[in-house]
């Protein structure tokens, strides 16, 4: 187990770099403690992969420093970090069984058959494999083969961290929801840091302890779900998080008053700061806008029945927004006014929030 | 041991281009040095031998002759395969994978065992001697080969084309030729490659069916062996232009060559 | 992919099948005619039953083609896989490098096989080719147009010059098709160079290789026009192979019954193998 830092790492895969384009990892400053449960989330290309191979060492950063327990690990080889990592299709040896699947790793290493038997056994056993312990690898079905994948990195005692790169994204519907929670269950029982890679948020939310955002190569915001959640630090967090996500609507910022749709808008804390933007928006998720006596005057325009809820899209002087209402509450026709719950309404000055 | 892998592709081609280089120092040298003097290079360079080639039309229409059937063949063979190859990848038939393995098994036919037997029927025929006679017996293992190459590439490309351009309101051949050809180029590409490459270096069926009209270029060789003697100079000059159209095709499917093996059936 | 039933298929069939029908079952009516019966000339056939097989399959000359044949396929095949997979492995998967190799490689596929033949003539000829020259200059005695082993090493030699790089090509295009994600799972599983061969890298490249095999063996097994051109089949009989023998008898003697038969029998024997393969290969796409 180890705590792993990261210290203004970038990667180009160019050879020179002209622009800002050419880079795919920007400044990135990361600390991971031990044992805990960690997602990288991001859209494709947001450079998750980037970062999760030069943590694996994999690759080799263009800048910056990489640490395992405060030792600088930035050129060791993969072998030499103690890391294991499960690819987004299962990487399994075809011609041989389960067992001598999950005894590669150790058989590399050197390490004595009697040695080997119990701890293949144990973790076939943790990971329902030991029925086909000694079946050909190659027959089992999508699901069983990225357990022997995960089983290989787990069959080493010695692993600081394991690495998932989007590793349901072959497994059908129905048995990804069972391997995400046997997932879970691991990293209770055998507490080793974990780090997720994933564009779903879902698998993110409901695997990590905390998320890590990433958007165009940059760290957009780190924190547990429900921070993410309620607070993002960037418009790109509220957009991806949520469904539907945060509405983001052109204010207007000056000497710390907000204006939108012709109203002053109310929020928890005062922003001091007398920074001018280029752009300014206003955030707030669907879920805190509800339907009040006063207020911002919108148009009903439709109510969709999702289920659990209602989503109604309404149209303001300030532009279109969806807000979120129960199913049994009733809904106005026509026109009405909303309000925006004040403890999350939010400011994005060039899509940062605006704080202070 | 990784810095000197570079070696063995290295020395393997080194091994390759020994011969032909041997072949070229020789036509570029007169009979008569050949046989007398051994050298690494030649001490008189001369450029009789191709001259001759190119002026003396017994020669040059051999290579005319040759490039004229292995033309037509490719042409025949790459259209015929292309709506089998569709056939076989889309649809299920009446006995569709015992034509699919007779087709390969004309692959696997000596042409030795043909060679009688083609003389005497396209003699049959009134073709004997003709560029289409030749064009049409190459056809007997480039056909199969270019179905098997083609269907391989077609299987990749999902039905989902073919199901949207229809609801699309294409029809049929239109969506063949506007639509599903264009995705295949490589693949066609190959395949062209392909029945160019095994119409022109086949021999014994091409010097079977032809006497002087259509007569390949292989077979205008063999002749300045037996009759006049070992004309080298002039014999290695000949086979070292016969070794160009291989190159020309070559360089420009380069690209294909490498990315169409990684796609395709092969 | 999920294939619609349809008869109408049989249409874009039809060329194919009319193209290749027309060239493959009528000469093989004709050989089968002949294999059958004796003609002394002027179209008049006597029927023979099976006596032309039972002469064939029990003469010593067919034996002793037959058996050079097989153990010419046999070095062949062996010499020529594992050096077209060591030389593929070897290769550059990435940069200008590719291109240079993948065209020079190509090169001996495309020339046309009687100058193949004419070529390795004059290159291992012992007073004017840089093969027999430089042999002999090194002090070894050599001579392929008299000395059978001479003439076998320098028929063999020129095949795997000639037929090396299709087994490369296929090679290559199979290793290329090998996702990195194997490669980087095995560096950390720690596994040695040999090991990531024979447990990722062979077994990916089963379908590739038995197709390259199916075909070496298939030219192999049928080779004319090279080593005619090359050592006419001599010194002697000593590199007869089947076809060489076949042709002599069919367009030589014009021995039509007997030529016939061998032709049948030969066929027969390439048909049996390769079915063999076939089925092994369908087999492996089966199970994977």
């Amino acid at each position: 187990m180890s705590k792993i830092s990261l210290n203004n790492l970038s990667h180009s895969y160019l050879v020179q770099q002209n622009n800002d384009l050419d880079w795919a990892l920007k400044d990135i400053d990361l600390e991971w403690s031990d044992g805990g449960a960690y997602a990288l989330l991001g859209p494709s290309g947001c450079g998750k992969t980037t970062l999760l191979n030069i943590i694996s060492g994999l690759l080799k950063p263009t800048k910056g420093e990489v640490y395992f327990d405060d030792k600088k690990i930035t050129h060791l080889s993969s072998v030499e970090r103690n890391i294991a990592q499960i690819f987004q299709f299962p990487v399994i040896y075809d011609t041989m069984t389960v067992f001598d699947n999950l005894a590669f790793p150790l058989r590399n290493r050197g390490i004595s058959e009697d040695k080997i038997q119990p701890r293949v056994k144990e973790i076939a056993e943790m990971l329902d494999l030991s029925e086909t312990l000694y079946n050909r690898a190659s027959g089992l079905t999508a699901d069983g083969k990225q357990k022997i994948s995960l089983g290989r990195g787990l069959v080493r005692s010695d692993v600081n961290v394991i690495m998932f790169d989007e590793p349901l994204t072959v497994i059908d519907p129905h048995l990804k929801w069972i391997l995400k929670s046997k997932l879970k269950e691991l990293h209770q029982e055998i507490n080793r840091t974990m780090i997720y890679v994933t564009h779903d948020q879902t698998e993110a939310l409901t695997f990590a302890d905390q998320v890590v955002v990433m958007h165009e190569g940059q760290l957009v915001q780190k924190g547990t779900p429900v921070e993410l959640f309620e607070k993002p630090k960037h418009t790109f967090v509220g957009h991806f998080i949520g469904s539907p996500g945060m509405n983001l609507l052109p204010c207007e910022l000056m000497n710390g008053k907000v204006n939108f749709s012709g109203a002053k808008i109310e929020m928890e804390k005062k922003i001091s700061s007398h920074k001018t933007y280029s752009k300014t928006q206003i955030g707030i998720r669907p879920e805190f806008v509800s339907f009040s006596n006063s207020g911002i005057a919108v148009k009903i325009l439709k109510v969709n029945n999702a289920g659990r809820h209602k989503i109604i899209d309404i149209e303001c002087d300030g532009g279109k927004l969806k807000m979120i209402s129960s199913v049994t509450a009733t809904t106005p026709s026509g026109t009405a006014y909303v309000k925006f719950n004040s403890k999350y309404t939010y400011v994005y000055g060039d899509d940062w929030i605006v704080e202070e | 041991m990784n810095k000197y892998k570079w070696l063995v592709p290295t020395i393997y081609i080194i091994f390759l281009m020994l011969p032909i280089y041997w072949l070229l120092n020789m036509s570029f040298k007169t009979t008569t040095e050949i046989i007398n003097t051994y050298s690494l290079w030649p001490q008189k360079f001369t450029l009789e031998n191709y001259v001759t080639i190119f002026t003396d039309s017994t020669w040059y229409t051999g290579y005319l002759n040759s490039i004229y059937y292995v033309v037509i063949n490719t042409i025949i063979s790459v259209s015929a395969a292309l709506p089998a190859a569709y056939a076989f990848s889309r649809y299920k038939f009446l006995g569709d994978k015992h034509l699919f393995f007779w087709l390969l098994t004309n692959r696997m036919a000596p042409p030795a065992v043909f060679a009688l037997p083609f003389f005497q029927f396209y003699s049959s025929i009134n073709l004997f001697d003709t560029h289409v006679a030749v064009a049409l017996s190459h056809c007997l293992f480039n056909i199969p080969l270019a179905v098997w190459i083609l269907e391989g590439f077609i299987s990749a490309v999902p039905k989902e084309l073919d199901e949207t351009a229809y609801v699309d309101g294409y029809s049929f051949w239109r969506f063949f030729f506007r639509i599903f050809i264009p995705t295949i180029t490589a693949g066609i590409g190959i395949t062209m490659f392909f029945c160019f490459m095994f119409s022109w270096v086949e021999l014994l069926l091409a010097k079977t069916l032809t006497a002087v009209a259509a007569k390949p270029i292989a077979a205008t060789m063999t002749r300045t062996v037996s009759t006049s003697g070992y004309e080298l100079g002039l014999l290695a000059a000949a086979g070292s232009l016969t070794i160009v159209p291989g190159a020309i095709v070559i360089y420009f499917v380069r690209n294909y060559i490498a990315k169409g093996f990684a796609l395709g059936r092969v | 992919m999920k294939k619609t039933l349809n008869q109408k298929a049989w249409f874009f069939v039809l060329p194919v099948f009319v193209l290749v029908a027309f060239n493959a079952a009528i000469p093989l009516m004709t050989v089968i005619n002949y294999s059958f019966q004796e003609t002394f000339g002027n179209n008049i056939f006597f029927w023979e039953g099976t006596r032309w097989f039972k002469q064939i399959l029990q003469s010593d000359r067919f034996h002793g083609a037959l058996g050079r044949q097989f153990f010419f396929t046999f070095l062949i095949l062996i010499i020529q896989i594992p050096l077209g997979i060591a030389i593929a492995l070897s290769m550059p998967k990435e940069g200008v490098g590719v291109s240079v190799c993948l065209v020079l490689m190509s090169m001996p596929l495309l020339i046309p096989w009687n100058v193949v033949g004419a070529m390795w003539n004059i290159f291992a000829l012992p007073e004017i080719g840089f093969l027999g020259h430089s042999l002999n200059a090194l002090g070894i005695d050599y001579n392929y147009t008299q000395q059978p082993f001479a003439a076998w090493f320098t028929t063999i030699l020129m095949d795997v010059w000639h037929w090396t790089s299709l087994v490369v090509l296929l090679a290559y295009a199979g290793l290329c098709a090998i996702p990195d994600a194997y490669y980087q799972a095995a560096k950390i599983d720690g596994a040695s160079r040999w090991s990531i061969f024979r447990h990722i890298e062979l077994p990916k490249m089963k379908k590739v290789l038995t197709i390259a095999i199916l075909l070496r063996f298939m030219d192999s097994f049928m080779i004319y026009t090279e080593p005619f051109v090359l050592t006419g089949g001599g010194p002697g009989n000593a590199t007869t192979f089947l076809s060489i023998d076949l042709v002599k008898m069919a367009l030589g003697q014009f021995d039509l019954g007997p030529a016939a038969a061998m032709s049948l029998i030969y066929f027969f024997i390439v048909l049996l193998i390769c079915w063999v393969f076939y089925n092994l290969m369908m087999r492996n796409e089966d199970q994977s």
